[in-house]
């Protein structure tokens, strides 16, 4: 099993992905690497896969590519993606009930944080302020 | 005073999530990311055989009995770890197993099988990862267990072990006899 | 032998941390100025033993001693004599080393400038600084020996890993770790007022320029780290959201709500439960980073090799110091609010929110970057946290903060005229939508980000422009500016060119893979590239195919550019080396890919990847104002100088008259 994860190690190398491809035009060669930007390299995991070197980012590029030049939309290609390699392909964790937590909690948290820091504003203004602070002190 | 308790209660709630997470990393590797076709359909595949490119097996013709895919490849080295257990504890199942040689060459792939063994039923070539991709395969070697009706059961990724072989391989292959629990 | 000095060190270390940390403590509590008295020369002793042992695992590195394992894991005869030096902080066992090297450099300026402070506080002070630096020498001793032997010695070791071999490396773990680290010692001052039992606020004076320097340095590091990401990694990014990049914004944004919070404690005696737990967490989350990094728990492009018996060590560790602390603050944290009274819209109202900002996004960060194990524990299968979460809910919690922050100067504290300090701020207002308007109507396809980037940066820098110039005509000369409100206006300006920076970026970049045939040109962001082609270079431990590209406007030529692709020696491990010609209003980045003529490999055409990246400098010149702005606050004389028993730090009575006037204004 540890072979398996230093077999990953080796190979994230930090050699570019360096790979033109034939864009339809400029607005084509955006839309592609803002999606590749999304997507996560499974063999190097902390790379996205416009960065990744390996040759599974390499394939799975021309993949994105082939799919756009078909007219396939952005949601169709990571669904596509997802489908076969899981949601973790995906940077952007999606809303589901395992994710709730982590979507909602700093809202949460503002919030009883406002809520607390009202409660204390409100105590503290009813004590009054001495004629003799001006505030001007820095 | 139980306010300022809040604090010291959310960082014990804490270490108790990364005592949890040291535990959870002693027994499972970190890369491992888990498939989402266990419970599905294989994928459909047309490929040609190793020694014969002139054949093919599509999903088809291996409907009606059981089956293990092992992606591996000559440019692979824990592959070379795994061959012995596949030859030795694998193959003896009796269950069919066939080899697909993934992303390689195939002088390649002849050569590493004549000096390794060829423990596969059949084997297959996939050259440009094509049929990989829609087994959503990351890494060699992978291992798929496929039961009579074309449904995938099961899928080891990275080589098999004496205990994953125990743990996990055999209780599903037992398993195989019952209809597959279907996926969401 | 000497490796073994080395160990032998590191034991006479650990016990004279020992000492420093039970004794001075005890006596303190005791009340006995024998042991109090103790604590200055601990400090020394330790810190005596602690740079020798660092300086000889230095000494092995440079005379490449490769009987030591960690030498040998870490450097080789190929490697240059310069990075020989950070080699030392490489890896794990090493970094470890610095860690504690830094930690007794603090604690001995620490002891050395702080001699007007009172001696039971100065005693608890060191002992708990005595305390962590046990800890960690117990770890380093225990389980990161640096010195252990390899026998037989090797004929030569590995080499360091070739993004580290770069001058970036050089500077920023020192620089990072001097922040991180330093965060101790607002932490040991909390821990040495609650010990005490001080209801006054005079320690928070004492503790502020520590906590501002500190914080200047941790904003270097990140800075320094972020840029140094940007130009080796080369993928044009400048910030991942990777959980050790994480694990070290944590505490900077605790450690921004700390500097802020210290100063209303100080000026004005309120806030003090929050500038306490404020202090606590920073630090707490220096530690936590240091787990994380070293624990396994989390992937990362850049952790240190893992090992679940470490990490049960560092939590150990952790649960100690952090859980004590919290223990101590439940115990004897102050129940009343004190301070002077503030009415709901004042400079004290506007620093709490600001607390509740910074706090809440610092507690994001740490959620998503530990979510995956979180997911795991509910069975959720992978889940995979990354730059669009972190990214998106950073901008919406910092947008009040940006809305915010110009305010700041112009409130006053207890209640401020808020009338007059819109009426202050309409020129940074105007001038912001209209920045925006325009640019719109000139580069009508920039994004809603760049637009924000522009409206945002313009609002922050007037405003304190604005301020600053309030200042000069309104205070009398020679006063116009303490040092502590010049670091205010420094950093607030470099929050201002940051976003600038960040979102214009963000918005105007190009990037583009290409094919480049030999002497070819195209055209990208407005300029020409021309492809010279690619020569073999040779490096001191390197071979390098090297390309040559010719950057014009107009026919002008405006740059040339060397990208090169290496091959190391040591374990053959290719690196991409990116050219960059930088500049204060765009960067030009290109980096080698691979040979496309299979029959003319190198003579044929490349696959080039060219960059064009405007205002991405104003980024780190952001952060490098904000860090001079620490600097700078923390030189303020009047945090050398005795605290008056003024009204500041007399508990919150309406009738307290102030005892000496204009005192603060000095």
């Amino acid at each position: 099993m540890a072979n398996a994860a230093l077999a990953l190690l080796l190979c994230c190398s930090v050699a570019h992905a360096i790979d033109p491809l034939q864009f339809k035009d400029r607005e084509q060669e955006v839309r592609f690497q803002n999606l590749t930007r999304q997507l996560r390299c499974l063999v190097c995991q902390n790379q996205d896969l416009a960065d990744s070197d390996a040759d599974l980012a390499k394939d799975l590029r021309k993949q994105v590519f082939d799919m756009m030049q078909s007219g396939k939309s952005d949601a169709e290609i990571k669904q596509y993606l997802v489908a076969r390699y899981n949601d973790f392909v995906l940077y952007d964790p999606p809303f589901k009930p395992g994710t709730l937590l982590l979507w909602l909690a700093p809202g949460a948290l503002l919030l009883v944080g406002a809520g607390v820091l009202v409660n204390v504003l409100r105590k503290r203004a009813r004590q009054p302020v001495a004629e003799t602070d001006t505030g001007e002190d820095w | 005073m139980i306010g300022r308790l809040i604090p010291l209660a959310v960082f014990l709630a804490l270490v108790g999530l990364l005592l949890f997470g040291i535990e959870w990393n002693k027994h499972h590797e970190m890369s491992e990311v888990p498939s989402p076709l266990v419970g599905k359909p294989a994928p459909e595949f047309t490929l040609p055989l190793l020694y014969d490119s002139t054949k093919s097996i599509a999903r088809r013709d291996l409907l009606g009995k059981p089956y293990l895919i092992n992606v591996f490849g000559s440019w692979c080295p824990t592959c070379q770890f795994e061959h012995p257990i596949l030859t030795a504890q694998i193959k003896p199942l009796g269950i069919k197993l066939i080899g697909l040689d993934w992303k390689d060459q195939p002088d390649d792939a002849k050569r590493w099988l004549a000096q390794f063994g060829n423990p596969y039923d059949a084997v297959i070539t996939d050259q440009d990862g094509h049929a990989g991709i829609d087994f959503g395969v990351y890494m060699a070697p992978e291992s798929f267990l496929v039961d009579a009706q074309g449904m995938i059961r099961y899928k080891r990724i990275g080589m098999f072990t004496p205990e994953t072989i125990k743990n996990e391989l055999l209780p599903k292959i037992a398993e195989l006899s019952k209809p597959a629990a279907v996926s969401p | 032998m000497l490796p073994e000095l080395g160990q032998f060190a590191l034991i006479l270390a650990l016990l004279l941390a020992g000492v420093q940390c039970a004794v001075p403590i005890f006596g303190a509590w005791r009340g006995q100025a024998t042991l109090i008295a103790l604590a200055r020369p601990a400090v020394a002793g330790q810190a005596v033993f602690v740079v020798l042992a660092f300086g000889l695992l230095t000494y092995a590195f440079v005379t490449q001693d490769f009987s030591v394992a960690y030498v040998a894991q870490n450097s080789n005869l190929a490697l240059p004599w310069y990075y020989r030096f950070s080699a030392v902080w490489g890896a794990h066992e090493g970094s470890l080393l610095l860690w504690v090297l830094i930690l007794n450099v603090w604690s001995v300026a620490v002891a050395a400038f702080s001699r007007r402070l009172p001696d039971a506080l100065m005693a608890r002070v060191l002992g708990v600084l005595g305390f962590i630096s046990f800890g960690f020498l117990l770890f380093t001793i225990l389980t990161s020996n640096p010195f252990l032997r390899h026998i037989p010695a090797l004929a030569d070791g590995n080499d360091l890993n070739p993004i580290l071999q770069d001058p970036g490396l050089i500077m920023h773990p020192p620089m990072l770790y001097t922040g991180y680290v330093g965060f101790s010692v607002a932490f040991a001052f909390a821990i040495a007022a609650l010990l005490g039992g001080e209801l006054d606020v005079a320690w928070v004076r004492w503790a502020r320029p520590w906590t501002n320097v500190a914080w200047a340095f941790l904003t270097l590091g990140i800075s320094l780290g972020s840029w140094w990401a940007y130009y080796v990694l080369g993928w044009g990014g400048w910030w991942f959201w990777d959980p050790v990049e994480n694990a070290s914004f944590m505490p900077w944004l605790v450690g921004t709500a700390l500097i802020h919070s210290q100063a209303v404690t100080e000026k004005r005696g309120s806030l003090r439960a929050w500038t306490l737990m404020l202090s606590i967490i920073a630090f707490s989350l220096s530690l936590l980073g240091t787990f994380l990094v070293r624990s396994g728990v989390l992937t990362s492009v850049h952790a240190f090799a893992s090992d679940p018996k470490r990490g049960q060590f560092i939590l150990g560790f952790l649960g100690t110091v952090v859980g004590g602390s919290l223990l101590i603050y439940a115990v004897r944290a102050p129940r009343v609010a004190g301070g002077k009274p503030f009415k709901l819209l004042s400079r004290e109202t506007l620093l709490l929110i600001n607390n509740l900002m910074f706090t809440t996004a610092a507690a994001m960060v740490l959620l998503g970057t530990l979510y995956p194990i979180v997911g795991e524990m509910l069975d959720a299968g992978r889940i995979s946290v990354g730059p669009p979460y972190f990214g998106f809910m950073f901008v919406l919690l910092m947008l009040p903060v940006v809305c915010l922050l110009p305010f700041g100067p112009f409130f006053r504290w207890a209640g401020a005229d808020w009338r007059a300090a819109i009426g202050a701020l309409k020129p940074a207002l105007i001038l912001a939508v209209v920045a925006a308007v325009a640019a719109k109507f000139i580069a009508p396809d920039t994004s809603l980000r760049g637009l924000a980037g522009v409206a945002a940066s313009l609002w922050v820098g007037t405003g304190i422009a604005l301020y600053a110039l309030k200042r000069w005509r309104e205070a009398p000369r020679g006063g116009r500016y303490t040092p502590e409100m010049l670091g205010m206006i420094l950093a607030h300006f470099g929050v201002a060119l940051f976003l600038a920076g960040v979102l214009i970026t963000e918005a105007t970049s190009v990037e583009s893979d290409l094919r480049f045939a030999p002497n070819e040109t195209k055209s990208v962001g407005g300029l020409d590239f021309k492809f010279r082609g690619v020569q073999r270079a040779q490096g001191p431990n390197y071979v390098a195919d090297e390309g040559t590209i010719e950057v014009s406007r107009n026919d002008e030529l405006i740059a040339t550019l060397h990208p090169q692709k290496r091959q190391y020696a040591g374990g053959g491990q290719i690196q991409t080396k990116s050219d960059i010609d930088p500049g204060l209003t765009r960067d030009l980045y290109v980096a080698l890919g691979e040979p496309l003529d299979e029959a003319k490999q190198g003579n044929g055409a490349w696959a080039v990847r060219v960059y064009v990246k405007p205002f991405v400098r104003w980024i780190w010149l952001g952060g490098l104002f904000m860090m001079f702005g620490g600097f700078t606050a923390a030189a303020d004389r009047r945090f050398r100088s005795l605290p008056a028993r003024d009204d500041a730090t007399a508990p919150a009575t309406p009738a307290a008259p102030p005892a000496q006037p204009a005192q603060a204004s000095a």
